[in-house]
């Protein structure tokens, strides 16, 4: 496939944009790390309350804490990713630029999220991570297979989050206040990732449903995963629950594109 | 990049009845929306030749932009048939996009935050030019649009004239048959609006790049372009040369008259009136369709004069009049130029 090296330059061109970003990086290393103390602590003072609470140990909630800081930004927990920009671009009319190239808008767009995630993975993913594991007992996978895994389940975490914004962007399409929609979706994710809180820890149907909604693909899984909560058929049913959301999602972009490109409004002179 | 069976090369581009609607909603009160329509293109008919470079004019939103959206198939026509070098623009979106360039002068299809020669990578994939051809005609661009300076700047960096430069090599990386653009020249000083025009002549020179080019700039046209487009309210006003404009625009040459003294306007009757007088110097406009010959000689006959010297009708004062007549002087052209 010819285009697999245009969407190869595209991921590269994706990374180097972000690469380009410093001080946003360090700023949000920083955030997170405080972030991550904040959280820490109150876990601390939960988890002495109720031991076990989720079905996980202590260590295994600070390092919950530690892993999800370290992690949020490459899956875009908190929204803030090509979602703003495509929205922008919609509105301003600048979308016109990317519709009359010869190249499929949805992976166009998937390709420079995935240069973005792995960028954010290695500039925003260590630095949280070790410090947690400098101050707190952490309980870091040994097993390289684990760490393999858990990968894995990161990268379908970015496609799923990936679709997600794709659908949020393109209402812009339709409502011409896509910010509002993007807000509301980058809520929704910092709720129902799990980010705040594991999506285990929450009682009954709330629980229930949380754990279902496509959110949970991008956090809460993958952290599983390293937790050693997911193994043999356990794993398997993550990825095919990860996979399932994307596969469906990216679907659903796809054809909203197609809906929003016949009857575009291409705004602006 | 096989040319489309039944293309004949004199209508590489053709428009029959193309028309534009929007539905625009409006607020009327509270709460209250009212639903409305705007014709932007209303049943345009033209054909393009292949190798021809023609100029597409109209005062601010006559309906240019929309009908090169049309052009490009990222806006569906309303009604009406449009065809690019025997393609559907809008169904077929993607293939069509190999067979076009576009410049749309406000807008930028570089990469902002990187260096302009990654933006030429990406298209030197997207469109999938062989490496020795997408070479020569970065080489060809770096040179004679004056970019090997600007290659490693990033875009956001980049002035408005280097960045219309930039954009307009990104057009031609992959040798388009046809090229569009929407006010290349927006903004660019006299020097950057120089370059640009000489490489658009050049390049339809040597490629034989059909071109399509929308401008308030007339001197752009008047460089470039033998014929024109005319557009006013989503019709098509002109269609013809440059030259024919003054024809058909009503309008008006200028004598200019230099007498020995100062004297109350001249009078001619109605074959010349004064629009100005200024001391010894006075001003008649007459229509440019009559001979200046026998005003010359009347004048020279009843007056004093010193000097006289006859200037041509200003295009731009063509124009202007023509947009603010809104078309009256001109009956909307039948189907077929
Ligand atoms: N997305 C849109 N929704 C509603 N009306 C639109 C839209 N785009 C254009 N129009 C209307 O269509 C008409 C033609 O607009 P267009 O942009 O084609 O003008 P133009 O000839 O390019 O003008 P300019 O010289 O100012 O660029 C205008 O009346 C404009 O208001
Ligand atoms: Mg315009």
């Amino acid at each position: 496939m010819g285009q697999g090296r245009l969407y190869a330059a595209v991921a590269v061109s994706g990374f180097r944009r972000h690469a380009t970003y410093r001080v946003a990086t360090a700023a949000g290393v920083f955030t997170n790390t405080v972030f991550g103390f904040v959280l820490a602590y109150t876990y601390i003072a939960l988890w002495d309350e109720r031991p076990g609470l989720g079905g996980y140990d202590q260590a295994q909630a600070l390092t919950y804490v530690w892993l999800c800081q370290g992690l949020h930004a490459t899956v875009a927990a908190m929204g803030r990713g090509m979602e703003v920009e495509l929205i922008g671009r919609i509105r301003t009319g600048d979308i016109a630029v990317d519709l009359y190239r010869p190249a499929d808008l949805q992976t166009w767009w998937l390709a420079g999220d995935v240069g973005r995630a792995v960028f954010h993975l290695l500039g925003r993913g260590f630095v949280p991570m070790a410090f947690g594991a400098l101050l707190f007992d952490l309980a870091v996978p040994s097993d390289p297979l684990t760490w393999l895994a858990f990968l894995v389940a990161v990268a379908l975490g970015v496609v799923v989050s990936f679709a997600i914004r794709y659908l949020v962007a393109l209402s812009a399409f339709w409502l011409m206040d896509g910010a509002g929609a993007a807000q509301m979706s980058a809520l929704a994710g910092i709720f129902f990732s799990g980010l705040l809180l594991p999506l285990n820890v929450f009682p009954g149907a709330l629980g229930e449903i949380a754990r279902a909604l496509p959110w949970s693909a991008l956090l809460q899984m993958p952290a599983d995963v390293f937790l050693g909560e997911r193994t043999g058929v356990g794993l398997l049913e993550t990825y095919a629950f990860q996979g399932a959301w994307a596969v469906a999602l990216l679907a659903a972009g796809r054809l909203v594109q197609s809906a929003a490109t016949r009857r575009v409004v291409v705004q602006g002179g | 990049m096989n040319d489309s069976s039944d293309v004949r090369d004199e209508e590489f581009i053709r428009l029959d009845g193309v028309e534009k609607v929007f539905d625009v909603r409006r607020r009327t009160g509270f709460l209250r929306r009212e639903k409305h329509q705007v014709r932007a293109v209303d049943s345009i008919s033209f054909r393009v030749a292949r190798g021809e470079m023609v100029g597409y004019i109209g005062p601010n939103g006559a309906g240019k932009s929309t009908t090169i959206k049309m052009l490009t198939g990222i806006l569906t026509p309303s009604g009406g048939r449009l065809r690019v070098a025997g393609i559907d623009p809008s169904r077929e979106r993607t293939r069509l996009a190999q067979r076009i360039g576009v410049v749309f002068g406000q807008r930028t299809t570089l990469w902002w935050d990187l260096p302009l020669i990654d933006s030429y990578r990406l298209m030197h994939r997207m469109y999938r030019i062989p490496d020795a051809r997408y070479r020569a005609n970065l080489d060809r661009c770096i040179e004679l649009l004056d970019m090997s300076e600007l290659l490693e700047v990033p875009v956001r960096q980049l002035s408005l004239g280097q960045r219309m430069r930039g954009d307009i090599a990104a057009a031609l990386l992959h040798d388009p048959d046809v090229l569009y653009l929407d006010e290349p020249t927006i903004g660019l000083d006299v020097v950057s609006k120089a370059k640009v025009r000489e490489f658009l002549r050049e390049l339809n020179a040597e490629r034989g790049t059909t071109v399509l080019l929308t401008t308030h700039d007339l001197t752009d046209i008047e460089q470039l372009c033998r014929r024109v487009m005319v557009i006013d309210h989503g019709r098509l006003m002109y269609d013809g040369a440059l030259s024919g404009l003054h024809e058909v625009g009503e309008s008006e040459r200028t004598l200019v008259v230099d007498l020995e003294r100062e004297l109350p306007p001249i009078d001619l009757g109605p074959s010349a009136r004064v629009v100005r007088v200024e001391g010894p110097r006075q001003w008649l406009a007459f229509p440019a369709s009559e001979s200046a010959a026998p005003l010359v000689a009347r004048v020279a006959a009843d007056y004093p004069l010193v000097d006289l010297s006859v200037r041509e009708p200003d295009i731009e004062a063509v124009i202007a009049n023509m947009y603010a007549s809104g078309g009256d002087l001109l009956q909307p052209q039948a189907g077929n130029s």
